[in-house]
């Protein structure tokens, strides 16, 4: 079971608390990860991701372990204590004002 | 007993405001989707329970959400939680927040560039929803205006969108560019008497139409003046800040421009300046009374650098004569220390019988007249910045 930390305006559009869990099959990446939660729920598609390039949107970054994971290629595997649900793999709002 | 309902995006969620007749007693719902910017809400005219809104971040994109009870609640119309999101064959199911430009080899092969800040040419790249224009006829019809500019409709009630290609593809989007705030569609006329003709305007294009419900389209501005680029007559590149219309004589269209006031008797074939003593011709909003073709509203704005009303007063200005001559409407409105703008897509009419006016600010006012512009009150004073504001008249 995969642990999945929302910022704020997500679990709004999803109607979830802070955090989600989901069956990821196969490897676990960002790739695969985030494939589970938007297939969950469908809404939070094009909002992570961009609908057309699959990158991650500017103003979003990806944590684990209190490793910054944003730049990471969307295959690398994610840490042993994400796989095994030890540890929550987070989405995050930048912090950007305005 | 009749009512109305008015609509208002902010840059920080939207707000429904809700009266009876009279006009005077509001009740204020919101904020709904606080935290995001909404750049416009529309009702349907032939369901006035059925709302779309434009919710947008610069954090998570685009969002559709609809509202199928008079914006009490809302839901984001594509696939529901729990469905699997690819039908049969791995097809993808609705996604109501998609807008992807058509690329397709046979109609959308050439949309590939238009003019960049620097003269050179830049590839679309979508950003958002500016403004939603619900079928006169069909609930589940919308059309949507978008930035970068192209034009999408859904059919089945915002599950799905789907861009009309053919007036990016007419032949002048290569000499489209960016205004200040962005290439934006923002304002979509349907003629009440033949819903293929459509009218469109675009920031720093200018108008187009459609006669044939968005397969083909023409530039319609001829007499627009443009001093500010090269060739001040073009055939487009004017920045056209909104167009309106009358249902009762939808040839005849006014244009509020980047500067001057415009209208068309000829469905936008010629177009001659009607800004006369307006005490600036530079503005956002026009709009059309809903019982007398010939009177229009604008709201003055101090250009070019302040984008604030003139000498601190908030005036809006009303035409009897469909242009040219113009008269000041002050009362209850500030007439001292008052620097805020009102946005392209932020005034509406009611169509009462004693027609109401409605405008939203950049400070956060919303103001409403219920005698036509003769006196006005602010419904609501400190929201976030206004965006739109749009006007259901109810039965």
């Amino acid at each position: 079971m995969i642990r999945v930390i929302l910022p704020p305006h997500l679990r709004t559009l999803a109607h979830v608390g802070a955090e989600v869990t989901l069956d990821v099959a196969g490897a676990v990446t960002p790739r695969s990860v985030l494939d589970a939660l938007e297939a969950r729920y469908p809404m939070l598609r094009g909002t992570i991701r961009d609908h057309v390039t699959g990158k991650r949107r500017p103003m979003l970054r990806f944590f684990a372990c209190e490793e910054d994971l944003s730049h990471e290629p969307p295959d690398t595997p994610l840490p042993d204590a994400v796989a095994s649900g030890a540890e929550p793999f987070w989405i995050v709002g930048a912090i950007a004002g305005g | 007993m009749s009512g109305v309902r008015v609509l208002v995006g902010t840059r920080k969620g939207a707000f429904v405001l809700t009266a009876d007749g009279k006009r005077q007693r509001w009740d204020v719902s919101g904020p709904h989707f606080g935290g995001w910017e909404i750049y416009h809400m529309k009702g349907s005219p032939v369901d006035p329970k059925r709302i779309y809104a434009s919710q947008t971040s610069g954090w998570f994109g685009q969002i559709i959400q609809r509202s199928d009870d008079g914006g009490k609640t809302w839901h984001q119309p594509g696939t529901p939680p729990g469905e699997p999101t690819t039908g049969p064959g791995g097809m993808p199911k609705a996604e109501s927040n998609k807008f992807v430009y058509d690329t397709s080899p046979e109609t959308g092969k050439p949309l590939t560039t238009h003019q960049w800040y620097d003269g050179t040419q830049h590839p679309w790249e979508f950003k958002r929803v500016w403004h939603l224009e619900p079928s006169l006829s069909d609930p589940d019809l919308v059309y949507a205006g978008v930035e970068d500019a192209a034009m999408f409709r859904t059919t089945d009630g915002g599950k799905n969108w789907h861009e009309l290609s053919g007036l990016r593809g007419h032949g002048t989007g290569p000499q489209w560019s960016p205004g200040a705030g962005g290439m934006g569609l923002h304002t979509i006329l349907i003629d009440p008497t033949n819903p293929k003709r459509i009218y469109v305007a675009i920031s720093a294009a200018g108008a187009f139409r459609t006669d044939d419900s968005g397969k083909t389209w023409k530039p319609i501005n001829r007499g627009l003046h443009s001093q500010y680029i090269p060739n001040p007559n073009a055939e487009v590149g004017h920045c056209v800040h909104r167009i309106a219309m009358h249902r009762a004589r939808p040839h005849v269209l006014f244009m509020q421009k980047h500067w001057d006031v415009l209208r068309t008797d000829d469905a936008g074939e010629s177009w001659r300046e009607v800004s006369g003593n307006l005490p600036t011709d530079f503005g956002f909003v026009v709009d059309v009374h809903a019982h007398e073709p010939d009177t229009i509203y604008v709201v003055p704005i101090k250009s070019d650098g302040e984008h604030y009303v003139s000498d601190g007063k908030l005036r809006v200005y009303r035409s009897r004569t469909g242009g040219n001559e113009w008269e000041p409407l002050t009362k209850g409105l500030p007439q001292e220390n008052c620097y805020v703008n009102v946005l392209r897509d932020a005034m509406a009419i009611d169509s009462l019988d004693k027609c109401g006016v409605y405008f939203g600010t950049t400070g956060g006012q919303v103001y409403a007249s219920a005698d036509a512009g003769e006196s006005w009150a602010p419904i609501v004073r400190d929201l976030p910045a206004v965006l739109s504001v749009e006007v259901q008249t109810l039965p």
